[in-house]
């Protein structure tokens, strides 16, 4: 038997009911068992997965046409503005997005997550009216079902790698890494760790533009590299950048999506997130494939930065890895500060066991990439000059 | 008249000598039931009183103004795991480990013998699946 495995001859396997596909905690024990050589014969698919607050979030819809019809040029649902400066009747709702009238209690990710428990959602528009849209306004009610397209399009989830938070003030602080008590009381982290989809494929091997998802329920794509993708940081040996490196642009149908992998999350004073589930299959190609997904949380590590330090590059305390960050306390500077995460451990492996069993079902067939990710990419920082500046 | 109340002070005031105030301006009968308090440190204390309607919610007066905040320890929290998604984010809040994660399964778990109804779990979960049954109303 050869050591290489195709795309082909995996779902093939798959539809014969003969794949092994475990999830990335499972197949640790795999490995410690066999090797990781005999272990990449012997699994066909790892699951990863994550469920943690990603503020990028949001849905395209389209609310098909009024009689006499509208260009929509301001629009809001539920009172949340949705932006519509796109054909007529085009808007995008961004899950951070707050209601007029409630501030950060409603807004986006609820109305998102509203029409995905199909609740009627109030739809107010205006426009100037044209020649060829007449009306000027219009105030109605509508239900996922009633409307054409509707698609969760994130532009930036599932970080690999991401930095803890602690806050060395004698002030609380409210973040989108949740509350962090005053003079280093708490650490905040997120991902997975061994779980975490671009942890188990550093470099985007098998997760590209095309590979199919599990998205909060449906089956989604990876549409893009996500926003601030930062391919080209400094890596460990064992392929993990040391800071938040790749991240995924991922969308999917809202028709098929459940509230039970995806849900509004409000951080008191800072703003609304969305907690969204993603599950990604990764096929064992070879042993290098397997030595990918081998990375264990004792081997995943990341910095602590201090959030008290209000500009954009935060001083770190120190790197932990997450074995560390998971026993629930870390030691920085001789104190012991109790550790917790925002990213749902347990929602996590629900998603990879689902994951397995959709796969296992034959539901869920694995896809190639259609393109890779650039292994370059380095992010660029915003700076004040007027126009004409060299 | 007894009330339970959970006092957090900010850190300049953890040397003012609360707990004497209180018994010898107000005259209250004081059962300190939990305290962490240290210096230039958040500090907290749950304490049992007993007074004169009049002296307590004189005595609230003045711990107000002084900066520090009162929570009805009398309060019950409800933790509802069906909005619960266990992220964990109310863990590392809570002074008592009330609040928990299963190293094992990661599940959360409330257990409210440990729990000293300061409310900080509130504002901590993102998902509002944490609320408070009775809080003070005039602090
Ligand atoms: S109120 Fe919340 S934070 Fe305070 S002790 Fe109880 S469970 Fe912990
Ligand atoms: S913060 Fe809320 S959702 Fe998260 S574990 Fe605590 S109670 Fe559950």
């Amino acid at each position: 038997m050869s050591n290489k495995k195709s795309y082909e001859e995996i779902n093939k396997k798959i539809k014969e009911g003969k794949a092994v596909i475990v999830s990335a905690d499972e197949v640790l024990d795999i490995i410690a068992e066999k090797g990781i050589t005999e272990a990449a014969k012997y699994v066909d698919v790892v699951t990863t997965a994550t469920f943690g607050p990603m503020c990028s979030t949001g849905a395209f819809l389209n609310f098909g046409h009024a009689d006499p019809p509208i260009r929509m040029t301001s629009v809001t649902l539920n009172d949340v503005p949705a932006y519509a400066g796109l054909a007529a009747v085009d808007a995008y709702i961004g899950a951070t997005e707050t209601s007029i009238s409630k501030g950060i209690h409603y807004g986006g990710a609820h109305v998102i997550c509203d029409l995905i428990d199909r609740k009627e959602v109030r739809l107010q528009a205006s426009s100037p009216g044209t020649d060829c849209y007449p009306r000027k306004s219009i105030d109605t009610c509508i239900t996922l079902d009633d409307i054409n397209e509707a698609y969760l399009y994130n532009p930036r989830n599932a970080y690999q790698n991401y930095s803890a938070a602690i806050n060395t003030s004698d002030l609380p602080l409210h973040t989108y890494m949740g509350i962090l008590k005053s003079n280093m009381g708490n650490v905040h982290y997120c991902t997975s760790g061994q779980l975490s989809p671009l942890i188990n494929d550093p470099y985007y091997r098998t997760i590209g533009i095309g590979t199919k998802i599990f998205l909060a329920g449906a089956q989604g794509f990876v549409s893009w590299m996500g926003t601030q993708f930062c391919s080209g940081r400094s890596r460990r040996e064992n392929g993990l950048p040391d800071a938040p490196g790749g991240t995924l642009a991922v969308s999917g149908d809202l028709r098929s999506m459940s509230t039970e992998f995806i849900q509004p999350a409000v951080f008191e004073d800072y703003g609304i997130s969305m907690f969204v589930g993603i599950g990604i299959p990764i096929p064992i190609l070879d042993a290098e494939m397997m030595s990918n997904v081998s990375i264990t949380d004792r081997d995943i590590f990341t910095n602590i930065e201090d959030y008290s330090v209000k500009r954009r590059d935060k001083p770190s305390l120190g790197t932990v890895s997450y074995e560390e960050l998971r026993s629930g306390f870390v030691e920085i500077q001789g104190k012991k500060i109790p550790t917790a995460p925002i990213t749902s451990l347990h929602k996590s492996r629900q998603i990879a066991e689902l994951l397995k069993q959709q796969i296992k079902n034959g539901d869920f067939e694995i896809t190639k990439p259609v393109a890779q990710f650039p292994l370059t990419n380095t992010l660029n920082t915003l700076e004040i000059k007027r126009k004409g500046d060299a | 008249m007894k009330e339970k109340w959970f006092l957090t002070f900010p850190p300049e005031l953890t040397e003012e000598p609360v707990t004497y105030t209180l018994i010898k301006n107000y005259d209250l009968r004081i059962n300190i039931l939990r305290a962490s308090i240290g210096l230039n440190v958040t500090g907290n204390l749950l304490i049992l009183i007993d007074g004169t309607p009049n002296a307590i919610s004189e005595a609230l007066t003045w711990l107000k103004t002084t900066g520090i905040n009162v929570d009805s320890g009398d309060s019950q929290i409800i933790w509802n795991d069906e909005l619960c998604v266990h992220c964990g984010a109310c863990t590392a809040v809570c002074p008592a480990k009330a609040l928990s994660l299963d190293p094992k399964t990661w599940l959360l778990s409330f257990s409210p013998e440990k729990c000293l109804a300061c409310g900080h779990c509130i504002p901590a979960c993102p998902l509002g699946a944490i609320t408070n049954q009775k809080r003070r109303e005039n602090v």
